[in-house]
Parts: structure tokens; C-alpha cells; sequence
């Protein structure tokens, strides 16, 4: 920890940070120049193979091995792209990366492509970051300036166009077979898989989909070698062998009720108290944690007990949360009341489930009229184990739907209600004296005036 | 694709789509193997514009593409984000709801914002000058509460600044 030196934000702040010649001024562009004249495709698969980068997007599969499902001597086209569609609550890091530091994430797209001999990347970028479009516009343009995009890279024979694509304010498309039917301009949607995208993705064809901080991470690997990268974070559980560990440095994205909201950079593995502790300045007004979110909410909930878990991929499964997600930590104080939370959650998932799947759509919605009738004074005890069914019943992990954002809306549900149940049970009774053990269905909410 | 569908475009009427318009849509196309791909580019050109997307300008758009005017408005009416039957307000402001921003107090900035404007959120103000919108996570959570509007990022808001800003708008 103490000699834990940050790289992906180590040029944020400085003054045109954002720009090719400040970039490369730090070394920028050297990694790919070196590569492109002695490494073969396969060697830089094969680094970040070793490196065990895991992706940055939330699920954390292995970059590498993602890149080996390619089909081998394809004629190509293959697709690279770039996910820039950063939309869980809770997280902007791939923010400040595209705004800041543009060249370090274009530089990782660039190698990446080359590994994978992918001609053509597109950045599908969030409709609702101008300055990160503007940013990584200009970046782009100033690399075919330069040579670096293009026809023959830097006089080899790899050629690459990179192209800038807005999506709608819609955070399905961050699901990536929902980026590529949005990206071929249809509704986002996802995908059965298989097929999975390395066979037939964008426009039938073999694709590639990278994150945007997971872009970052490759640049460092290709400047700094792959022991480099597995000499930070956390090692893989020598006994248990389906853990491919947690390397790496992280961009860990603080807020909520901290003194110090922002994006800091860590080993993998540091753990939430320690974030918050250390980076944030602690919980703000002196008040105490009652819970944090430790991965954007869609990983569900940790308790004040459980902020110790350390933010490395095995860390939050532990303690009952989904995962490691976008490592968004946001600080719920003690004055927060738990039923709003959920409320706010359950309104989110709502809003964003795509319709497609049935027990998403109607599980998201019927979760948030459950919610929106709590919060009016009409809650029922029988409600808690009805969320819960909801909860416990929709996602890929029961296998009811295609995507996995219902897993994400049903984790929230069932960490908030198995632990903070009393909590609820409370404001039940509390808000609702005369009808909180009712069990007779409930006339409809209009009636109720629960909006 | 295949053939061209048939010429939706009424020779006499007005058309919507602009030669700039145009010009924009069809200098994307070598971008991608397929036209529909322009489809969402396409829908953010006019509704750069023309601050909202009518139905018209989606037969339009559909000609250009080679596409069925059903499956534009599909891809459209899928994404919240395109009005259609009238144009947003001259400055279209979301305001956070997301968790950050409600931890730190979006939710009175919201009804700040209904009760100076007169309107409920994803309404326009009469005279045209402002749509305000309630928005999922802006990715702005080290800044909350904020707000994107013209373009920009407003961090870190109360309701005084809040009121600084919209005064601001024309």
C-alpha cells in the first residue's frame, strides 16, 4: 500500500491533461510503438493473458480468455468496442478517464484491436457525457493526425478506423449484446447467448467488448509487463482453483455521505472502510455509516458491519452482495431511511428494465408500486416476503430472463430486506397501524393514492 | 435491406429533413457496414435541430436509410429520449435522481425547479424556454446533486445556484 504508485490517474490534473502532446510527454504512444514492431498479435494476447486483467465493467471476466473465444484465422471483419456506456449509479470513473486522460484509454483501444485484429472499433459512448465526447473526439482526431489510427499504424501493415457512436440515456445498452443491437440501430435488446459475441456479435461478425477503464489497464500492461500488474492486489485463492484472483490497480468511484466524494485509485482489494477512511475523509457530519453500496446498487448492500469487506472480486460475494460490479462505493449515513433507499433502487430498475423480459419488466415495476405504497403509509408486512419472491425469482441467476439487470434490480431487494428486516417491519407497523398484517389483496394504488 | 422501399417522401409537401440534414446522415454512412447502424446518429442530428423527432421526419430518415419507417420508430419510441410530438423547451435540463444525488438533496431541487418553472418534470414551460427532466444517474455522482443542461454539467447544487442557472436561460 505504501508503495502503491497510481498510473491511470497519475496524469489527471495536469494542465491539458486531455491532450496527444501532454500524453505523450509522459510516455504516452511509446507502448504502441514498441509493440507494433515487436510484438506479433498473439504475444499481446497472450501479456494480457498472463497479466490476468479481469474486466473493469462489472463482471470481471478475464480480458485475455475473452479475447481467445475470437474465432482463429477468421477473414475478418472483427469488431472492436469500447463500452463506454457507463451507467450504473454510483460510477464515474470511465468519466473522468474519457475526459481527463482520453489518449491512455485510445491507446488501450488501439493495442486491444491490434491483439484481437479487430479493423474497425467503435466507442459506444453515453448520450449523456458531452465533455467526454467532445474529449475523445478531439483525441481521436489528433491520433489520425498522427498516424496512430488509420492506415498503417506507425508504417506497420495494421490499420484501424476508431469512430465515436452516441447512444439515448438508456443503461441497458451497458449489457453487451444490448450495445450491439443499439449500435446496428435497432432497440437494446439482448441477446440469447450463446451465440456470445466473440462468434457472432456486431453485424454478425466476431466482436470484442472492452470496457473502458479495462482499455486504460491495457495501455500500463503493454508499458509495464504483466508482473507488473499481478505484483498489486489480491492473489488468487491457491485453494480454490475457479478464483482467477484480483490484480491490478483499481478506480475505486466514492460518493454519498462522505467528506470526500471522488475517484480514487487503489490495489484491488482495499477495503470499504479503508476507502472511505482513507480517500474520503470519512462519513460526513460526524455521523456514523449505516450501510454502503459497494459496487454501484446493483450489488446490493454492505451493513456498517460488513465495511470491512475488502473491493476485490471475491470480497462482496462474501457478505452476500452480487459482486465487485463497477466498484461505485456510495455511504448511506445512519439518518437514511433503508425503505428509501429501496424505493430508490426498485424506481431506477424499473424505469431501465428494456420490457423484453417478463418477469423483469413486471417483477421491476411491481416492485417499485410495492415500494411507492410503503413509503405511503399502506404497507403490509406480507409485502416483505412478496418483494422477496420478486427478488429471489427474477435474473439470470434463477433463469428467467436474458440479461442479467434483473439480477442487479433483485440484489437491492433482497440484501435491503434480509438485513435491514426489522427496519421495514418497523415502518410498517409504524406508518401503517391498522393494516400492516392485512393479507387481503390491495385494492389498486390509485385508490390508495400511494403516487 | 434489399430494394429501396418506395418513395415515402411527398414530392409536393414540405420536407422536414434540412440539405444539411441530410448531408450529415448520409456522411456517417461509411462508418458502418449496414445503414441502419445510422439510425440513432441520424435520430440525434434532427433532434440536434429540430429539438424534437416528428413522425415525418422518421419516414424521411427511414428513405435515407433504406429502411421501413416502423422499424426507425421502433428503434425511437425504445429510447425515452426523442419527443415527437412537439419540441422540448430551448434549454432541456435533467435533473439527478439517482442515489448519490438523492443522498445530497436532489429531490428538493426537483421540486425547486417544478415550482420556479411552473411545471411537472418532462413538461416544457409555455413559452417554450425550458423542458425539465428527471434523469437516472448522470455519472456525476462526485459532483451531487447535479444537473446536465446546454451541454454541460452543473456540480454540486442548492437551490440558489439552481436559481442562478435557470435564470440564465433564454
Amino acid at each position: 500500500m505504501a508503495t502503491f504508485e497510481p498510473v491511470l490517474l497519475a496524469n489527471v490534473g495536469r494542465d491539458d491533461s486531455h491532450t496527444r502532446a501532454v500524453y505523450e510527454s509522459t510516455g504516452g504512444y511509446e507502448a504502441l510503438r514498441r509493440t507494433l514492431a515487436e510484438m506479433s498479435p498473439a504475444d499481446l494476447t497472450e501479456l494480457v493473458k498472463a497479466s490476468n486483467l479481469r474486466g473493469r465493467g462489472g463482471a470481471g471476466f478475464p480480458t485475455g480468455v475473452k479475447w481467445t473465444f475470437l474465432p482463429k484465422d477468421h477473414p475478418g471483419p472483427i469488431y472492436m468496442c469500447v463500452n463506454a456506456d457507463e451507467s450504473e449509479p454510483g460510477t464515474f470513473n470511465n468519466r473522468i478517464l474519457m475526459e481527463e486522460d482520453p489518449h491512455q484509454v485510445i491507446e488501450g483501444a488501439i493495442l486491444s484491436c491490434y491483439a484481437t485484429r479487430a479493423t474497425t472499433a467503435y466507442i459506444y459512448l453515453r448520450y449523456e457525457y458531452p465533455g467526454s465526447y467532445a474529449r475523445l473526439q478531439a483525441a481521436i482526431d489528433e491520433c489520425y493526425a498522427a498516424g496512430y489510427l488509420g492506415k498503417n499504424i506507425l508504417g506497420s501493415d495494421f490499420s484501424l478506423d476508431m469512430y465515436l457512436h452516441r447512444g439515448a440515456a438508456a443503461y441497458i445498452c451497458g449489457e453487451e449484446t444490448g450495445l450491439i443491437e443499439s449500435l446496428e440501430g435497432k432497440r437494446a435488446w439482448p441477446r440469447i447467448k450463446p451465440p456470445f459475441p466473440a462468434v457472432e456479435g456486431l453485424f454478425h461478425k466476431p466482436t470484442v467488448i472492452n470496457n473502458v477503464e479495462t482499455m486504460a489497464c491495457v495501455t500500463h500492461i503493454a508499458r509495464r509487463g504483466a508482473d507488473w500488474f499481478k505484483s498489486i492486489g489480491t492473489p488468487a485463492d491457491p485453494n480454490n482453483p475457479r478464483d482467477a484472483g484480483s490484480y491490478g490497480p483499481k478506480l475505486y468511484c466514492l460518493s454519498g455521505h462522505v467528506n470526500k466524494p471522488g475517484c480514487y485509485e487503489a490495489p484491488l482489494g482495499i477495503t470499504c472502510r479503508e476507502l472511505i477512511d482513507n480517500f474520503g475523509g470519512g462519513v460526513w457530519k460526524n455521523r456514523r455509516a449505516k450501510a454502503a453500496v459497494p459496487g454501484g446498487i446493483s450489488m446490493g448492500l454492505l451493513t456498517a458491519d460488513e465495511l470491512d469487506t475488502p473491493l476485490d472480486f471475491s470480497g462482496p460475494g462474501r457478505v452476500g452482495c452480487l459482486g465487485l460490479g463497477t466498484a461505485a462505493v456510495v455511504v448511506l449515513d445512519e439518518t437514511v431511511s433503508i425503505v428509501d433507499f429501496l424505493h430508490n433502487s426498485c424506481r431506477f430498475f424499473a424505469h431501465e428494465s428494456c420490457g423484453q423480459c417478463t418477469p423483469c419488466r413486471e417483477g421491476t415495476a411491481w416492485s417499485l408500486r410495492m415500494l411507492e405504497r410503503m413509503r405511503a403509509g399502506r404497507g403490509r408486512l406480507a409485502d416483505l416476503d412478496l418483494l422477496l419472491e420478486i427478488g429471489d425469482s427474477i435474473g439470470i441467476m434463477p433463469g428467467t430472463t436474458i440479461c442479467g439487470l434483473a439480477d442487479g434490480a433483485a440484489w437491492p431487494i433482497k440484501n435491503a430486506i434480509r438485513k435491514f428486516r426489522d427496519e421495514f417491519e418497523d415502518f410498517i407497523r409504524r406508518t401503517n397501524p391498522h393494516g400492516y398484517d392485512v393479507t387481503e389483496p390491495v385494492p389498486a394504488l390509485v385508490q390508495l393514492g400511494g403516487h | 435491406m434489399g430494394a429501396r422501399h418506395p418513395p415515402y417522401l411527398m414530392a409536393t409537401a414540405e420536407r422536414i429533413l434540412t440539405d444539411e440534414m441530410v448531408a450529415a446522415i448520409q456522411a456517417l454512412l461509411p462508418r458502418y457496414p449496414t445503414r441502419q447502424a445510422v439510425t440513432l446518429p441520424a435520430l440525434h442530428i434532427v433532434n440536434n435541430q429540430l429539438r424534437h423527432v416528428p413522425l415525418a421526419a422518421v419516414v424521411e430518415i427511414a428513405e435515407l436509410l433504406e429502411l421501413a419507417p416502423a422499424q426507425v420508430q421502433d428503434t425511437l419510441s425504445f429510447y425515452g429520449f426523442f419527443k415527437q410530438d412537439a419540441p422540448h423547451g430551448r434549454t432541456r435540463a435533467w435533473i439527478c435522481r439517482s442515489l448519490s444525488c438523492a443522498l445530497r438533496g436532489s429531490e428538493s431541487l426537483i421540486e425547486h425547479a417544478q415550482q420556479k418553472l411552473g411545471i411537472a418534470s418532462g413538461e416544457t414551460t409555455p413559452d417554450g424556454r425550458v423542458t425539465l427532466e428527471e434523469a437516472e444517474c448522470l455519472g456525476g455522482c462526485d459532483f451531487a446533486p447535479c444537473m446536465l443542461a446546454g451541454g454541460q454539467l452543473h456540480k454540486n447544487l442548492d437551490t440558489a445556484q439552481l436559481d442562478r442557472i435557470i435564470d440564465t436561460w433564454e
